[in-house]
């Protein structure tokens, strides 16, 4: 991993679909070579997707997304990855963290409606095993995702003409 | 007397008889070589402006947010002439660290509005009537008004792209004269983006030491540098007691509306440059001083990231220059590129006049930096690259277009 790696993961993270001539061109190496990074990259699981940035508040108006935070009794010889690894299999559940605070698994999970989300948390997480409490967090609006802003801002104006 | 009121309630403007107040000074300065470009880029729309000097980002919020909190905590009064303590004292680590240069905070250290304001007073500081300032050539605008302004003869050293636009020890000894006393050097430089190295600079200091000439080193862009690392005129061997360097915040945190930049020297000259810094300007702006503190504090890595991305526009814009035929020497610091139009057929104001009009991306002239930039463009790629990639098409067309 040196700095070509890292300036070429920057550059597909902001936009995948940069043809590979050009981020050859601005890397200052050969065609050849950044495919060959890019597809160590992706061997290693470093590149784990190539996908878009989709603000799907704007398209599907009825859909919910919820954060839900779990208290969760950690298993010997496992702690929480087994149980992770049990929630994570479900498509709903965008994203899952263990983090600390209050909480220990914190899900960000999707629906169709406010009853998908409420039926996922008690028919599916509340009555697993080794789940002591939940609390669910009803998305209102976002305004940044993965480092994307999802709000029209003005940028500042600069003059055409400067020494 | 009579005192006549239009209906607006303003005096009227009468035909009095009046002698010319203009200063002889103020008359010689020249105006500036593209009011015209102004009026045409306001005329069009759909402009790709590749003729800004500032970076294309605002400043990072977390340097604005300190700002902000600054007033809310009243600190709206003068700070001490030479700045606050705590930026000095911040900006001594940032100079050690990345440039090894040891200036006292307490006495060898001025806090400026602009790097702007810095050149002034520093050459009114050191300028007599008569003295010759050798000025390298091209490069930005100001310097050889300042020291017109100041009685001073601004004598032009050309850098020229055969030498990548450095300054060679065997140009500058052409121009030396016994009256010549200052070297004012910009590197990285605006427009050509050339920097020197170590032993460039090297070559420098042997004929400054022999002709006993003061250095004004101009490095607002040395957080720009791509190939390697910036190397400060004042830390080269010999330099540091004959070096005035300046330097600020504008292009290196994008803070070009903050004002702020600093004069460092050797604590005789810093003493004058303050008289002169006291009666003029008194301090620099306070809130402008807490961005620039919280700048150095934590502004490191948002500066890393911007400079990252200046490298990678760079090389995308140099080889498409490259590419539609406009040879272009790679530029190792600054944001401009300065490729030459002279296979074109059009001087540098023809071209940088019809770009705008029929192609509508606007450019600097390489002459308005002075005569060795004539026969050039200076493109500024501190803008998107969806911009600079349009900009190169735009620039194509136009160029197939011609005879």
């Amino acid at each position: 991993m040196d700095d070509i790696d890292r300036s070429l993961l920057s550059l597909l993270e902001e936009d995948c679909t940069t043809p590979l001539h050009e981020l050859a061109v601005m890397l200052g190496c050969d065609d050849e070579e950044v495919a060959k990074r890019k597809k160590q990259l992706e061997e290693e699981g470093i590149i784990r997707r190539y996908s878009a940035v989709i603000n799907w508040e704007q398209v599907d108006k009825g859909a919910v997304y919820a954060i839900i935070e779990l208290k969760v009794s950690p298993e010997r010889d496992h702690g929480y990855d087994r149980i992770a690894e049990r929630i994570s299999r479900f498509a709903n559940v965008r994203s899952l963290r263990l983090r600390t605070g209050t909480h220990d698994l914190q899900l960000l999970v999707s629906g169709k409606s406010m009853q998908e989300i409420a039926r996922f948390v008690s028919e599916h997480v509340a009555p697993m095993e080794r789940i002591r409490e939940t609390a669910t967090h009803i998305i209102m609006k976002t305004y940044k995702e993965n480092g994307v802003l999802y709000v029209e801002r003005e940028d500042g104006q600069r003059l055409p003409f400067s020494f | 007397m009579l005192s006549v009121k239009t209906d607006n309630g303003c005096h009227s403007r009468s035909d009095q008889k009046k002698r010319d107040f203009v200063s002889e000074r103020a008359k010689i300065i020249p105006p500036s070589g593209i009011r015209r470009f102004f009026d045409l880029a306001g005329q069009m729309e759909n402009v790709i402006s590749l003729g800004v000097g500032e970076p294309d980002y605002s400043t990072p919020w977390h340097i604005c947010d300190a700002a902000i909190t600054s007033i809310e905590q009243g600190h709206t009064a003068y700070t001490s002439n030479t700045g606050m303590e705590s930026l000095r004292n911040e900006l001594h680590r940032f100079l050690q660290e990345y440039y090894q240069l040891d200036y006292n905070p307490s006495n060898e250290m001025i806090i400026t509005t602009g790097v702007s304001e810095g050149l002034d007073i520093v050459i009114r500081a050191v300028v007599n009537p008569g003295d010759e300032v050798l000025v390298v050539d091209p490069s930005y605008v100001s310097y050889s008004p300042c020291v017109t302004m100041a009685g001073g003869i601004p004598v032009p050293v050309p850098c020229t792209e055969k030498d990548r636009f450095r300054l060679t020890p065997d140009v500058l000894m052409e121009h030396i004269t016994p009256q010549s006393k200052v070297l004012v050097l910009n590197f990285p430089n605006n427009p050509t983006g050339g920097v020197m190295r170590r032993e460039d600079l090297e070559a420098v200091a042997d004929i400054a030491i022999d002709h006993d000439l003061l250095i004004l080193s101009d490095e607002v862009y040395a957080e720009l540098t791509y190939e390697g690392h910036h190397i400060a005129t004042a830390s080269i061997d010999g330099l540091w007691e004959r070096t005035i360097t300046l330097s600020g915040f504008s292009k290196a945190f994008a803070m070009t509306g903050w004002r702020l930049g600093y004069v460092c020297a050797p604590p005789e000259l810093t003493a004058a440059v303050l008289k002169i810094h006291q009666y003029v300007m008194l301090s620099a702006p306070t809130m402008s001083q807490y961005a620039a503190l919280e700048a150095l504090k934590h502004g490191e890595d948002a500066m890393r990231d911007m400079v990252r991305e200046y490298h990678l526009r760079r090389n995308l814009f140099v080889d498409g220059l490259n590419r539609i035929g406009l040879t272009c020497h790679t530029p190792e610091g600054a944001f401009y590129a300065f490729p030459s139009v002279k296979g074109t057929g059009l001087t540098d104001y023809e071209f940088a006049e019809r770009l705008i009009t029929e192609a509508g991306v606007a450019v600097v002239p390489g002459s308005v930096f002075g005569s060795g930039g004539i026969g050039h463009i200076r493109c500024s790629y501190a803008v998107s690259r969806q911009e600079l990639s349009e900009a190169i098409r735009r620039m194509d067309d136009f160029i197939r277009s011609l005879p």
